[in-house]
């Protein structure tokens, strides 16, 4: 596991679950710090995916934050209240508004 | 903000930030570009924030000091996603298009991680080894338990010793390195000597690593288990099969150049045996085939931090001459003791390639190769049996390439499969065709611009 002594005291939400950051972490990098692998599931199979390059390049991160789909959690910075949810398999037109 | 620059910069890390230096210092205005929230690039990531810990640190924030007083405009959170052949750039910040028309464009845009594709990459909890450098320079977080490291290049060991300086620890190292190219790469080490404080710094890693009770295994061949995410990896040495409980894996096989702007532009690019990868072709001072698209530092063939400051200022040097700021005997007076150093800072280069040559990778059929698609080297083998003959009509086939990553991982495993399987050099493939937007906007971003 990638783990810290200091978890910081911003917090934001993971699928409801409440998770704390710090200040200048990138959304995947709070996540990670708090045990979560996995931010999305893959549109063709299903399968879980997470945070592979945290550098923008390979978009396995992609989440929803604070409602919006396909987001770059490696390229998001953290805000106080955030809530970011799973991003399941493929997303509809209609999440596009 | 400026929309006229003399000169767009795209990328903020040692070569983008040396060019701006140089370049406002020769009168010119520059636009730079970064999508990260600051200078540094990678290698000097959240620097500022973290302070110096070694002398070449030191040296690195007094070039973001100089960087920052030059007088260059800097956007960073912003990305660059069009150029358009007559030099218009159009990037993203905060939401907002925006587009520009600099007089030349310098794209300074580092590298990526050589994808080291392994049955399991995919699973959660497998991650590159910069990655999890990232997380540590800019969260703090250390590996602890579990956590494996596997591949080869100088970077396995220098993550290393960051992490267990930083409070880490490691449950071991795997080198998947060519023990055969130990000998090979031993005939380089003497035009390696003027580099032998880079040498020294390689030697130490490895003992504060021994030192640290770390185990260093060899394999051949290693490959990642797990039912939704990872649980254990398998190596293989020796014909014998080694099971470990593993609940991160840190993947690394050296980096080559992020050429999706070059390719997407259609700059003419050049194979690199010696590094197995493509690269922009350029001049002395990183012109590229486009006359108003430079190019400097790792972006253009991999050579390191120090080499691509010089590189950026070369780089800048040749704007300024090129746009009238500077004669020709003023440009060539400052470019020599560059270019000296920068030989200097290259003599690493021939050592470090034999050493951790990059292999031909002979995927099992079922190792994913496009991870956003879910194609598998089975897959490419198939389309090639139908008659796929490169990278282009593979889309077609199997849509590799095609998810919202855009080929920036597996083109370049997918054009070794389908090497392999046509019994051909890699280079003989047909690269994938990058096209604009190079990265996903949303199309409020367009409409918004379009009403401006």
């Amino acid at each position: 596991m990638l783990v810290r002594a200091d978890p910081g005291s911003l917090t934001l939400t993971f699928e409801g679950r409440t998770i704390a950051a710090r200040e200048g972490d990138s959304v995947a990098s709070a996540l990670l710090a708090a045990g979560v692998r996995s931010t999305r599931l893959t549109p063709r199979s299903g399968t879980p995916r997470g945070p592979y390059c945290m550098m923008g390049a390979c978009f396995e991160c992609l989440a929803v934050v604070d409602g919006a789909p396909n987001v770059q959690t490696c390229l998001t910075p953290v805000r106080d209240g955030m809530q970011v949810e799973r991003q399941a398999g493929p997303r509809g037109v209609e999440d596009a508004a | 903000m400026t929309t006229h620059p003399d000169l767009l910069i795209v990328g903020g890390g040692p070569a983008g930030v040396s060019a701006a230096v140089e370049a406002t210092a020769r009168g010119l205005s520059v636009l730079l570009l970064d999508e990260n929230p600051a200078s540094g690039g990678r290698i000097w990531q959240a620097l500022e924030a973290r302070g110096a810990s070694d002398q070449d640190d030191e040296a690195a924030l007094a070039l973001l000091q100089q960087f920052r007083a030059c007088g260059a405009q800097a956007r960073f959170r912003a990305t660059v996603w069009a150029i358009e052949p007559d030099g218009q750039v159009f990037w993203s910040a905060g939401g907002t298009a925006h587009a520009s028309t600099p007089a030349r464009i310098l794209l300074a845009t580092g590298t990526t991680e050589r994808p080291m594709p392994i049955p399991g990459w995919t699973l959660p909890g497998v991650m590159t080894v910069g990655a999890a450098q990232i997380a540590l320079k800019t969260g703090g977080l250390v590996p602890h338990g579990a956590t494996w490291i596997a591949g080869q290049g100088p970077l396995l060991l220098l993550y290393a010793v960051q992490a267990l300086r930083a409070g880490g620890d490691i449950a071991g190292i795997i080198d998947l390195s060519n023990p055969a190219k130990n000998w090979p790469a031993l005939r380089h080490l003497p035009a390696a000597l003027p580099a032998a404080a880079d040498l020294a710094k390689g030697i130490m890693w490895r003992r504060a690593v021994a030192k640290a009770g770390v185990p260093w295994l060899r394999a051949d061949a290693i490959r990642a288990e797990g039912d939704t995410a990872l649980e254990r990896i398998v190596l293989t040495a020796h014909g014998q099969q080694r099971e470990e409980h593993a609940d991160t894996l840190l993947l690394h096989d050296g980096v080559i150049p992020s050429v999706q702007l070059t390719r997407a532009l259609g700059c003419a690019h050049a194979w690199s045996e010696a590094q197995r990868c493509w690269h922009p072709v350029a001049d002395a001072w990183g012109t590229t085939s486009i006359p108003h698209i430079h190019v400097a530092g790792d972006g253009a063939g991999i050579a390191g931090a120090w080499a691509a400051t010089l590189s950026g200022r070369l780089a800048a040097l040749g704007v300024a001459h090129a746009l009238g700021r500077i004669d020709t005997a003023t440009r060539d007076a400052a470019a020599a003791p560059l270019r000296a150093r920068r030989q200097r800072h290259l003599a690493m280069r021939p050592l470090l390639d034999t050493l951790y040559a990059a292999r031909a990778p002979h995927l099992a059929d079922d190792t994913m190769v496009c991870r956003c698609e879910e194609v598998t080297a089975g897959d490419i083998r198939q389309a090639v049996r139908f008659g796929c003959l490169g990278m282009n009509q593979l889309k077609a086939y199997t849509r590799c390439g095609m998810g919202p990553c855009q080929g920036r991982t597996c083109a370049t495993i997918a054009a070794e499969v389908i090497a392999e399987a046509r019994g051909l050099p890699v280079p003989d493939i047909e690269p994938l065709r990058t096209r604009f937007p190079i990265k996903p906007l949303r199309l409020a971003e367009l409409v918004d611009f379009a009403e401006e």
